[in-house]
């Protein structure tokens, strides 16, 4: 399994539409997702491929998440999705 | 059959005599929970139903981006993926496999648990969630249910709607060829259903409260959306009194509607441009046939609300640019976002203030955030060559928030010419006059700014110290005041000595009892709802500028607001509307 820790930037955090997009580009690849939120001393990890999942996580601006990837392309799973939560979603 | 007469608010003006359409769907809430025998057939029923919920929810998306623009519809977008969801549709066939359970209990289960989850967030975007969620609920169980409520696609013929409440995905699926009204249990002044009711021009009583049970489906009902009155299987009397009504109003329709060809001259000769309001681009189609020189207020809120997120660059560009082509070259002044005080943007996430109209809003929020000015500006720019567009900036209240917006202006000029973008030569750029220190600084204003609108509304509000909004106040709140009226001189006086023209956006500028004293004051441009725009023009047409400076000399040394309503009563011409 893959992992690498990223931070919200954008202004809405998961909204609907950047976990709209996020689950798109997860769904893309063969590779299992899962984010991981760390709380306190709990990890709360959910399907990156579930839109109801991520939002629930109640993400904001500045939440640090690991995003984990397993399977056959993990590794450009892990790429894309990771610069898509760095470029705050296209959002101003 | 006895007549009831039930008292609401009106929010949309309009008498409407027609039948009643109570929309009553099925809702998710009203179910037992049941075990099944087959669990099979129970799955069979639910991927059938998730089928049908799909196709339904494509086909309003495609009519939501076609009617109401890309943005809106991505709240339809999110409940399709929630029904493509891993966390939705599986543990939905597990209950049904594993325990039994009936597929309407299982969408049951599974939407009040996803629900609940949004329901306990934090922030209160996400809580609002929670209704998404279960509007797909609701969606899939409709299917599912052989109990058929009324639906709006059921609506055939013309009918008033009745219902509790219409949320955004109601009002996509409306055919407002058939809607002639719509009364409802809640909602008020500023809710949803009555800017749609508005922008659409469907007179609409609303927050009728329970009240509302007393009308069944196919009752002849009355509504009058000025007063907020709604008669319910109206006597022959009330029918009859009300119809004259109507045909007073037609009458007059046709009578103001020879004015809209018109030009907007005194009988001397003096030329005012007549202009009008807007929020969304839908408004802006037609406005030229009912006499509008083009568009003095194009509020760009409404772009940016109802949705989950900044609305983008490309998405910002597509509306200004419709808006200015829909106006065939007409000037159309776009007003840079006003937002905050008692209009919110939960995606901004902005702070509670204990004073928001004196707070964090309009320009002063743009000036802080300044990405968000920065991409409309741009957004602006770039539509600027399909049309004559100017930009005025909201809620200036002194020389330097407005330096600072047009150095941002030119900063999204300088972004766009490296980009190789194309942009009109000349954009006059103005500010809008609703804080008394711009007023009283309207000479040194006027040195560099193109134009000056004055917004009455927040004017009055900010000089007489009134929240209108505000029920033991609100008899303060009045245009007619002297102080209002000074102010608005000062403005026009610099503007005419420095040689830019001033135009009012407030409600001000729609009265008819305003008019000549508007005249007389020498404002240039008038901006106005578009129902107001014949009458006005009427009023304007029947007068003599000489006539009208005169009184203006001598309502400028009243002493209070009733003094002047008397004055100006006084001064209507016996034939005026």
């Amino acid at each position: 399994m893959l992992t690498k820790d990223v931070t919200i930037r954008n202004e809405s955090g998961f909204h609907i539409r950047p976990a709209q997009l996020f689950t798109e580009k997860a769904a893309s690849f063969q590779s299992d997702v899962k984010v991981i939120v760390h709380k306190d001393a709990d990890n709360t990890e959910v399907d990156g491929k579930s839109i109801l999942g991520l939002m629930t996580l109640g993400l904001e601006k500045g939440s640090v998440i690991t995003i984990a990837t397993e399977g056959s392309d993990a590794e450009a799973a892990l790429d894309a999705l990771t610069s898509l939560v760095e470029s705050g979603f296209g959002e101003a | 059959m006895e007549e009831k007469q039930l008292q609401g608010l009106g929010v949309s003006a309009g008498i409407r005599i027609g039948k009643a359409f109570v929309y009553a769907p099925v809702r998710l809430t009203d179910i037992e929970k049941k075990k099944t025998d087959d669990p099979t057939r129970e799955i069979e029923r639910l991927r059938q139903a998730k089928a049908r919920c799909q196709e339904e929810l494509q086909a309003l998306i495609e009519r939501a981006v076609s009617t109401l623009g890309e943005e809106k519809a991505v709240i339809l977008k999110g409940q399709i993926s929630f029904l493509q969801d891993p966390t939705f549709f599986p543990p939905m066939e597990k209950l049904i496999e594993k325990d039994g359970w009936t597929a309407e209990t299982a969408v049951h289960q599974i939407v009040t648990q996803i629900a609940g989850l949004f329901e306990g967030m934090a922030n209160e975007y996400m809580r609002e969630r929670a209704a998404d969620v279960r509007d797909v609920g609701n969606r899939l169980f409709a299917q599912l249910s052989e109990r058929k409520g009324t639906e709006l696609s059921d609506i055939r013929e013309q009918v008033i709607l009745v219902a509790d409440d219409l949320t955004p995905s109601d009002t996509v699926q409306l055919d407002k060829n058939k809607v002639l009204g719509f009364v409802t249990r809640i909602g008020g002044k500023t809710s949803h259903t009555a800017i749609l009711a508005n922008s659409l021009g469907i007179a609409a009583v609303l927050g009728l409260g329970d009240a509302v049970d007393a009308i069944r489906h196919g009752d002849e009902i009355v509504i009058d959306g000025t007063t907020g009155r709604c008669f319910v299987n109206p006597s022959e009397g009330t029918k009859a009194s009300y119809l004259q009504q109507l045909e007073r109003e037609e009458a007059e329709r046709v009578e103001l509607a020879a004015y809209a060809a018109r030009e907007a001259v005194t009988k001397d000769g003096f030329r005012v441009e007549l202009a009008a309001n807007i929020g969304t681009v839908e408004e802006a189609q037609g406005l030229l046939e009912l006499g509008a020189e083009g568009i003095g207020l194009y509020r760009t809120e409404f772009l940016f609300m109802g949705q989950s997120s900044m609305p983008d660059e490309e998405t910002q560009f597509a509306a200004y640019r419709a808006v200015a082509e829909a106006v065939q070259g007409k000037p159309v002044v776009i007003r840079t976002l006003d937002i905050g005080g008692d209009k919110e943007l939960p995606y901004l996430e902005l702070p509670k203030e204990m004073n928001p109209f004196l707070g964090y809003r309009a320009i002063r929020l743009c000036l802080d955030r300044k990405e968000l000015l920065l991409t409309q500006l741009r957004a602006i720019l770039r539509a600027s060559v399909y049309g004559t567009v100017k930009i005025m900036f909201p809620m200036i209240s002194g020389m330097d928030e407005w330096r600072q917006a047009h150095s941002l202006y030119e900063e999204a000029r300088e972004q766009l010419r490296a980009e190789g973008k194309a942009v009109a030569e000349t954009i006059e750029l103005g500010i809008m006059i609703e804080i008394p220190s711009a007023a009283l600084m309207a000479p040194s204003f006027a040195k560099e700014v193109d134009f000056f609108s004055i917004g009455t509304n927040d004017l009055v509000q900010y000089t007489v110290a009134v929240d209108r909004m505000n029920e033991k106040v609100a008899h303060l709140y009045d245009y007619f005041h002297p102080a209002v009226i000074r102010l608005i001189k000062t403005v026009i006086d610099a503007s005419n000595k420095y040689g830019i023209w001033t135009g009012m956006c407030g409600s001000m500028a729609g009265d008819p009892l305003a008019a000549p004293l508007l005249l007389g004051l020498g404002l240039h441009e008038w901006s106005m709802s578009a129902s107001s725009l014949t009458r006005v023009k009427k009023v304007v047409t029947d007068m003599k500028r000489s006539e009208c400076v005169a009184l203006a000399e001598r309502i400028l040394e009243m002493d209070t607001a009733a003094e002047v309503r008397q004055a100006l009563e006084a001064f209507r011409r016996p034939v005026s509307v």
